[in-house]
């Protein structure tokens, strides 16, 4: 479109207002557009060709293994040895109540599955979007998870004679639920401790903010491991000798502590990010240092850090098949355990149990970084104002 | 220095600005104030007394210590030497005290600070739920009270970010009358502001000395000062040079500094 050129030193006075017009027609068709990203450039081109080769190399061979040449149905490993057969689901299929509830009694199971499907909806109605500005009850879902269900999965996992549940010792817990109980008691320990050792490194008050920064220090300059053996043979050491604490308890005390020291990193970073304004602006309204804490300061630093507390909890996630290493049996343990069995050992019953394991800590994992990228959005659309 | 205490006659009418109409009972009390940041002087020897419903205007170049001062007031900062007593209060570091301060004390900042997490209502009400103890359906009833008297009664839904600058200053404000604060503390509210937002908060602010409100504010903005002030005191490197009632501020000025500063601005 033609303008009126303005001169150098020339002066203009608007006479009619420039229409508004629709924005230019994209004139590319998809496959040009599709084209240029593929071969836009003779590097392009090349890298397109080498990854499509890659994949038509290897995708076959996976699907033949995975899928085709699977052996879905098989009492024993009879069908999984014979030569060029793929994974052996059925050993999957016939193990998965040991992945599940490791040597859990039998007929003790549904106390397993009542606890985590209670926690499953918990953790969903805590979890579940809500239109912004309207979250009247995400405290209290909090409040119960947080506080009254483990507490409630206590008795339903261990046992209380006087409600009719028979004690189950946990040596005899495992699998995947055992997993999730670690990884549980990691969460649900680590976050509040995580925030009360932020808070307490950045005190004015010296001993607190000494104490807290050597414990993180302490616990994330050492390797994990390292943290399990010592809540494994040194926790009985610091305890009378009449106080018994259990085989399980003592890497969950471990996997806390580890997870704790790096969620106070975590919030520390949010703390740092919210504005001096915010404390100025509530100090000045008369709060407490409490309140403002807790009404002002740290809702906004978890919001800051959403993804960095995901990648904590991922990260953990996946650190609880370390107990393995001081005896407990978590999920990797079983799948380690059942592919020796005997009765289906076989050339692709180790790939068989590693490959369902990978699903399913991906799975989880995918779901939590899925969800944390969602949160992410909704909040960044309600910065610019979209969500009301 | 004393303050200029001129005990005209106070009639329920006499609330027009510029004619003495505030208390002889003291609403703030700065005598011997300084302060020291390591080894650098910000406040030296300030001594002022602010009466009830007062209007002082704080003025002078930048890095002159007034909003340093102002924000002693409500312990913002601490200083080292010298006594500050509001609404007659003796500020100390006793955290109970200055909670009691702040409830009484409204602040308004240059960048709003408002909660953004918050909705505009929510920000309002917070303060009076929590700090005040006021059931959530009056502090709600307050809080859309004094959004209408900052004319935004419409967006108390909305979230501060959805604001402008200038409606984000007013809501300042409103949340700062939502605790019933006696003195009202301003520290540059509309340095931040977009040119054409700024009259709109300045007119709230008229209003609200109009009604009485006891108000110190830093702030750069003249023709406001001249309206509203009672006095204005003008600062320069951490000691107060001049107080004086903004006819007498303007067209005879006496300090050589002021003359250079009014000089420069005008």
């Amino acid at each position: 479109m033609a303008s009126n050129s303005i001169a150098p030193g020339g002066t203009y006075l608007s006479h009619k207002n420039a229409p508004v017009l629709p924005p230019p027609k994209q004139k590319d068709a998809w496959w040009e557009r599709l084209r240029r990203s593929f071969f836009g450039t003779p590097l392009s081109a090349f890298l397109t060709l080498l990854s499509s080769g890659l994949i038509l190399w290897l995708t076959p061979d996976l699907l033949r293994f995975v899928l085709f040449d699977a052996v879905w149905n098989a009492p024993d490993g009879e069908a999984c040895r014979v030569p060029g057969a793929g994974a052996c689901w059925a050993f999957v299929w016939h193990k998965l109540p040991y992945f599940i509830f490791g040597s859990y009694p039998e007929h003790e199971r549904w106390r397993v599955v009542v606890t985590l499907v209670l926690g499953a909806l918990l953790l969903a109605w805590l979890l579940w979007p809500q239109k912004m500005g309207k979250h009247p009850d995400k405290p209290f879902a909090a409040a119960l998870l947080f506080l009254v269900y483990p507490l409630v999965a206590l008795v339903l996992l261990l046992g209380a004679p006087i409600f009719g549940l028979p004690m189950v010792d946990t040596d005899l817990w495992g699998g995947i639920f055992l997993s999730l109980v670690v990884a549980g008691v990691g969460i649900v320990v680590s976050m509040p401790l995580g925030i009360i050792l932020a808070l307490g490194r950045r005190s004015s008050l010296p001993v607190i903010a000494l104490a807290s920064t050597s414990f993180i220090e302490f616990v994330r300059g050492v390797p994990m491991i390292t943290v399990l053996f010592m809540a494994n043979f040194m926790l009985p050491l610091f305890l009378p000798e009449t106080v018994h604490i259990d085989r399980l308890s003592r890497p969950l005390v471990g996997v806390a502590l580890f997870a704790s020291a790096y969620m106070a990193e975590v919030v520390r970073g949010g703390l740092q990010a919210v504005p001096k304004g915010q404390y100025e602006g509530s100090a000045a309204l008369g709060f407490t240092t409490w309140q403002s804490l807790r009404l002002v300061i740290l809702p906004q630093a978890i919001v800051h850090v959403i993804p960095g507390i995901v990648n904590t909890f991922i990260g953990l996630f996946k650190d609880t098949t370390l107990v393995a290493i001081v005896g407990i049996f978590d999920f990797l343990r079983t799948v380690e355990t059942a592919r020796l069995d005997p009765v289906w050992a076989g050339p692709t019953i180790s790939a068989t149990g590693y490959l369902f394991a990978a699903l399913f800590y991906g799975t989880i994992c995918f779901g939590m970084s899925r969800y944390s990228i969602g949160i992410e959005r909704r909040l960044a659309e309600r910065k610019k104002g979209r969500v009301a | 220095m004393s303050s200029t205490n001129v005990h005209g006659a106070k009639s329920p009418n006499s609330q027009m600005p510029n004619s003495q109409n505030w208390d002889q009972e003291l609403a703030v009390s700065i005598r011997g104030l300084n302060k020291w940041y390591g080894a650098f002087q910000v406040l030296r020897d300030i001594n002022l007394d602010v009466g009830v419903s007062e209007k002082i205007i704080l003025c002078g170049p930048s890095g002159s210590g007034k909003s340093t001062l102002i924000r002693c007031v409500n312990r913002l900062e601490t200083f080292q030497a010298g006594t500050l007593t509001v609404d007659g209060i003796a500020l100390t570091d006793d955290l109970k005290r200055i909670e009691e301060v702040r409830r009484e004390v409204g602040m308004v900042f240059q960048h709003f600070n408002l909660f953004p997490h918050l909705t505009i209502l929510e920000n309002c009400t917070l303060a009076p739920i929590q700090v005040r103890k006021l059931s959530k359906g009056r502090a709600t009833e307050i809080a859309m009270h004094f959004l209408e008297r900052v004319r935004i009664p419409e967006q108390a839904h909305k979230y501060p970010g959805q604001l402008s600058g200038g409606q984000q200053q007013r809501v300042a404000i409103a949340r700062a009358l939502c605790m019933n604060p006696k003195i009202m503390l301003f520290d540059e509210p509309t340095s931040a502001l977009d040119p054409e937002m700024v009259q709109e908060v300045l007119d709230i602010m008229v209003q609200l000395a109009r009604e009485g409100m006891t108000m110190l504010c830093v702030t750069h903005e003249m023709g406001f000062a001249r309206q509203i002030a009672d006095r204005i005191v003008f600062m320069d490197s951490g000691e107060i040079l001049e107080i004086a009632p903004p006819r007498e501020f303007f067209t005879n000025p006496r300090h050589p500094r002021t003359k250079m500063f009014l000089g420069q601005i005008l």
